[in-house]
């Protein structure tokens, strides 16, 4: 089952970025590509947080984005999770209610991601108390957390240490359901991850 | 020039603190509970906890959105509509009850209407005096919440986002993430309309009139006194004094920091 269509081009200023790939649930599909080829707007625009200029975005079988019949679906009715780059880890929150923001989330589900990126020791602690590590893996749990039909990782294990870049490994491996998008620069990540690589080049993204 | 500089500071502290001073040296401290049981001076005290308070609840209401709207939204004339929001810091306040009763008034430009359609009038009611507080009392919350929404900037417009992509509706979002980054500020800015609200005197008597226990507020009942029973005067000072002071204190973080 198809995951995530996407066949067109969206714009910013007087930028344009095209793009055409598909994945499958439980397909992993590396993204790879020089800064500013548009990486980030192509998970900004499956988020629900960059409309497309045209085309059509399918996502769990259902139009999310299509300028010509106008639909756009917002991001909450979107099932995405994304980790981003910078992380964006809500700082009044503690570790478990940032892992449990999403209303999709589950105790359980919480429970278990803490367990399994080895984070019970800070459930009750801030964000500015952990680590780099640390909090990248709250970033992934929150994701996960929302019970995505489609992951979108932005440089998810760049310059982590050994432990936490294991941990993520992990738990990402373990997502058999879950259609992931993967933006590195890490070939060795892409190659570990990854099922498919694409490449974004000149603004087009091709696989 | 660090001699004359400090000598010239140390004057103007001084000339802020005289007035208090004359104030508390006047105070009828032994008889002070007097005139705070006389019926006239419960009834200021009253109109006047009723009207900042309600006008600090209208302030929150209108003035958060207002906030909101002056930092995310990209107008047209945006810098001037922040001027037209600020006026009332700098308009002298009995223009701006002269202009509430051309505007709300009986034969106003809308309280023609008001009165016409739905039978409201506004001047000299205690509506009218929590009308004339909002206006003046607005923008010091407006100014507060936006300076705050500023600052956090695009990280927090970013958290938003991603509160968003995790499946929380915009309504939750501005729940969850935007007011906690902000509540401090909302807080100070109501306490600072609140205390504004409750000194508020120039638009008060002019667009709500003087009427004891419908529209005198301590203020005007403090300058009535004057004429009249200075030591009431005094005694109802004391209590603007007090909550000024203490929105002062609430606000120390802030305001008067400690480091």
């Amino acid at each position: 089952m198809t995951a995530l269509t996407l066949a067109g081009e969206t714009r910013i200023g007087n930028l344009s970025f095209a793009f055409d790939l598909s994945v499958k649930a439980g397909e992993t599909l590396a993204i790879l590509g020089p800064n500013g080829a548009g990486k980030t707007s192509l998970l900004r625009v499956i988020s629900g947080l960059l409309p497309l200029a045209e085309g059509t975005l399918n996502l769990n079988n259902q139009v999310a984005d299509q300028p010509a019949s106008k639909t756009f679906l917002p991001p909450h009715l979107r099932s995405v999770g994304w980790v981003p780059q910078d992380r964006l880890l809500f700082p009044h929150l503690t570790v478990a209610e940032n892992i449990g923001f999403s209303p999709r989330a589950t105790d359980a589900l919480v429970a278990q991601l803490l367990e399994a990126l080895n984070l019970t020791s800070l459930t009750a602690s801030k964000p500015a108390a952990c680590s780099g590590g640390q909090a990248q893996r709250v970033a992934v749990a929150r994701a996960l957390a929302a019970q995505p039909a489609i992951l979108l990782l932005d440089e998810p294990s760049t310059a982590l240490d050994a432990e936490s870049q294991e941990l993520i490994h992990g738990v990402l491996a373990s997502q058999s359901q879950v259609a992931t998008l993967l933006v590195t620069h890490d070939l060795s990540e892409a190659g570990r991850l990854a099922d498919r690589t694409a490449i974004f080049s000149a603004g087009v993204l091709k696989q | 020039m660090k001699r004359f500089m400090t000598t010239v500071a140390g004057l103007t502290v001084a000339l802020l603190a005289l007035p208090l001073l004359g104030l508390l040296q006047r105070m009828p401290w032994s008889s002070l509970g007097n005139p705070l049981t006389n019926p006239a001076t419960l009834d200021a005290l009253r109109v006047s906890l009723i009207v900042s308070l309600l006008a600090t609840v209208m302030v929150f209401l209108l003035g958060t959105p207002l906030a909101w709207a002056l930092a995310r939204v990209s107008v047209p004339g945006r810098r001037f509509i922040r001027a037209l929001i600020m006026l009332p810091m700098v308009l002298p306040p009995v223009v701006g009850g002269t202009a509430l009763l051309f505007a709300l008034g009986r034969q106003g430009l809308v309280g023609q209407w008001l009165n016409q359609w739905f039978g409201i009038t506004l001047p000299f009611t205690l509506a009218g005096a929590v009308v004339a507080a909002v206006f003046v009392s607005l923008p010091f919350y407006v100014i507060a919440v936006e300076g705050a929404l500023q600052s956090a900037g695009q990280h927090l417009e970013d958290l938003e986002d991603l509160a968003g992509t995790l499946g929380a509706t915009p309504w939750n979002v501005l729940r969850r993430i935007t007011y906690p980054q902000v509540l401090p500020a909302m807080g100070a800015g109501l306490a600072l309309a609140w205390a504004r609200a409750l000194g508020e005197f120039g638009a008060t008597i002019t667009f709500a009139g003087n009427l004891p226990g419908r529209t005198q507020t301590l203020p005007l009942a403090t300058f009535l006194a004057l004429e009249t029973n200075p030591e009431e005067a005094l005694a109802l000072s004391l209590i603007l004094l007090v909550a000024s002071l203490g929105v002062l204190v609430g606000l120390r973080d802030r305001w008067m920091p400690t480091s």
